[in-house]
């Protein structure tokens, strides 16, 4: 085992997939002489060279195309968004085209494609640079969604992202790059659409994934100060949902908050609290609630932006709620 | 007619071209013209649903180009696409059944008019948003490049793509690396119904390869043999020099937009529409052929005969195949069998 951060284990996935497979390429802005915008991909033009490691114009929604049309022919193009944001740009290629090809060609045209970069909000980046929007692409069929929050998951889900035959949509946490965690030296895959439970815990059951497992975290250290003990279960992957392990907590804990960065309107976090109500009703002794970013576009003041963020301090209140302690 | 009147492409084209394809291009053709007075017909009994978009008019273009292609080279189109389809080798009767939505579709009943796709026969869709699989096709010629085939891919759209973001960022890449492809605008002059002097700043669409440094090229898109010569040099180019073309032809739309558009009313006249069926493509190929003594009356009567025939046995076909099993309903959404959005519900 060694201690790497969370962008070290993203490149090292890169670097072994890369050796592994000719067919497999990456794509992007910056990837290459530049080395990444968040160095993800430094050493990768060294090793690979030109012909795998692109750079490429600003022009996302572009590049996502020749992904969707390199994968129809054979390739496994890993696409870079420098962050999620600029997706947007490139929606009608992901949405239109690397989700719906494989069924409306009558299953003829696989697209074994990754679409990866980071998302969510890092430091008074402001409205347009903050966004966190997997609960865009969790809402579209054919496609597959990974958030993972561990340098071991990052390393492993995108492994297993790259090797998939359907396009993967791939968060990374943009402040958890300089994360650190415990990574193995052998080779290994972390599988897509199974979920993990973060930290054992009997009272109350708190989902959350990316950046906010670490939020959850800390909100469970503070509350076991006060001897709540929280359940942290961490989906790794969004679309399609293991909600097994999900819903076998709240059996056990009868209460459950879950955290999303993304805003509450439409939000992954209400089709979760809708599962469980479904299949866990009798099990609930309090409402299912949801501590998420606040229903505005993201304010650039520190105050202000600090106000709209999920923090441990809320996710406390939350708990305290459920637990009918205020 | 003497060979020294015609056009300099023309005799070129009468000369350099076997005899057996120049009369197979006008089957193709005639083929086309039969399958989409039929799929009209077969609409208006509703047998075929959703858009409709019929390419009677346009013949010359796709069949043109096409004729210059190996097998196994690729082409990307928009959703004007039966006739495409048919000259690339797919099957009619599987072309007609996916537009009734029946099994044996060539997209098994799930693409419809719009998404045409032949793996088998490198027809990469039939893709249903403006400009949107340009793109696509740049990165099926990114493939073929990087995996050092020798392929060549064709992307067809309209004029009306031209103006949307996905054509010019395809372009400057498409020239920045030197990718073996061929952009064709159908350029029908209509996107919809807004004339292409209302829509876009510059009349003459191949004037847009100048601001990539591609060569471009103008063509009659009436005329088929002019499209096989343009096409034809085009495609070597890509072939030999891993060099992008983009080729405007100009060709006419007989028919309205859509099935359930009128052929013309508020955006050009019912004589304008006249004047351009007086330059119809397979009656202009028809008296070069008989000119140069390559067919006779019996020969176009033969191939029609034969391409109507061919029609009425897709119609049978889509007819007798059965619709898709409710099963499909959840078939080919992912690779692996269908995985709905959480464990539970497996």
């Amino acid at each position: 085992m060694a201690l790497i951060t969370y962008r070290d284990a993203l490149n090292q996935a890169l670097r072994e997939e890369l050796r592994r497979d000719p067919t497999v390429f990456l794509m992007g802005e910056e990837v290459g002489v530049y080395q990444g915008a968040y160095k993800v991909s430094k050493g990768l033009l060294q090793e690979f060279g030109e012909r795998r490691i692109i750079d490429t114009p600003i022009t996302e929604e572009g590049f996502a195309g020749v992904g969707v049309g390199a994968a129809m022919v054979g390739l496994r193009p890993i696409i870079e968004m420098m962050t999620w944001n600029f997706s947007l740009l490139a929606m009608d290629q992901i949405i239109n085209g690397a989700a719906k090809m494989f069924y409306m060609s009558g299953g003829q045209f696989k697209i074994p494609m990754v679409v990866r970069g980071p998302g969510g909000a890092a430091h008074q980046l402001a409205a347009q640079h903050s966004q966190s929007i997997e609960s865009w692409y969790a809402h579209v069929p054919g496609l597959k969604v990974v958030a993972p929050s561990t340098p071991y998951d990052a390393k492993g889900l995108l492994k297993s992202a790259i090797r998939d035959d359907d396009p993967v949509i791939f968060f990374e946490g943009e402040t958890l790059y300089g994360s650190k965690g415990e990574v193995p030296d052998e080779e290994y895959t972390v599988p897509i659409g199974v979920t993990e439970v973060k930290r054992a815990g009997t009272d109350v059951t708190i989902v959350a994934w990316s950046k906010m497992v670490i939020v959850a975290l800390k909100a469970a250290d503070t509350l076991a100060a006060d001897g709540i003990s929280c359940e942290v279960v961490d989906p790794r992957t969004l679309r399609p949902l293991d909600d097994a392990p999900i819903l076998e907590s709240v059996r056990k804990t009868n209460r459950c908050v879950i955290l999303e960065e993304g805003w509450p309107y439409a939000g992954l976090g209400a089709q979760i609290a809708y599962q469980i109500q479904q299949a866990a009703f009798g099990d609930l002794d309090a409402p299912v609630t949801r501590v998420t970013g606040v229903d505005v576009p993201m304010p650039y003041a520190k105050n202000l932006e600090h106000l709209a963020m999920p923090t441990p301090s809320r996710l406390v209140a939350a708990v305290r709620e459920v637990m009918y302690l205020d | 007619m003497s060979t020294a009147t015609l056009p300099e492409h023309t005799s070129r084209q009468l000369a350099t071209t076997p005899k057996a394809q120049l009369i197979d291009m006008l089957y193709q053709m005639l083929l086309g013209r039969r399958f989409e007075e039929k799929t009209a017909e077969m609409y208006a009994l509703q047998k075929i649903g959703g858009f409709c978009h019929l390419y009677i008019g346009q013949e010359a273009v796709s069949i043109g180009a096409l004729s210059t292609l190996r097998p196994d080279d690729y082409i990307l189109t928009g959703y004007r696409e039966h006739v495409h389809a048919l000259v690339k080798g797919t099957d009619p009767g599987r072309v007609m059944a996916e537009l009734f939505g029946r099994r044996d579709g060539i997209s098994r009943g799930k693409g419809g008019s719009m998404h045409l796709f032949d793996k088998e026969h490198g027809l990469l869709g039939g893709h249903a948003i403006v400009g949107g699989h340009i793109p696509l096709a740049t990165g099926v010629a990114f493939a073929t490049k990087y995996q050092q085939r020798d392929q060549v891919t064709l992307c067809f759209f309209g004029e009306a793509a031209v103006n949307i973001g996905a054509f010019h960022e395809s372009l400057n890449m498409a020239a920045l690396w030197k990718l073996p492809v061929v952009y064709i605008v159908e350029n029908n002059r209509f996107g919809m119904g807004t004339a292409i002097e209302r829509a876009s700043a510059i009349y003459d669409v191949a004037q847009r390869a100048c601001a990539y440094d591609m060569a471009s090229e103008t063509v009659d898109g009436m005329d088929v043999l002019a499209m096989r010569d343009t096409v034809g040099r085009a495609v070597d180019l890509a072939r030999r020099e891993n060099a992008p073309t983009l080729i405007e032809a100009r060709c006419y739309r007989f028919m309205g937009h859509s099935m359930s558009d009128p052929v013309h009313g508020h955006y050009r006249t019912k004589e304008e529409v006249q004047e351009h069926k007086e330059q119809d493509p397979i009656r202009s190929y028809v008296g070069i052929l008989t000119g140069a003594g390559i067919i006779d009356q019996q020969v176009i009567e033969d191939l029609d005969r034969k391409a109507r025939e061919v029609t009425e046995q897709a119609i049978q076909f889509a007819d007798a195949s059965p619709e898709p099993s409710p099963d499909a309903l959840f078939e080919d959404v992912y690779s692996m069998p269908y995985s709905p959005f959480t464990r539970s519900e497996q």
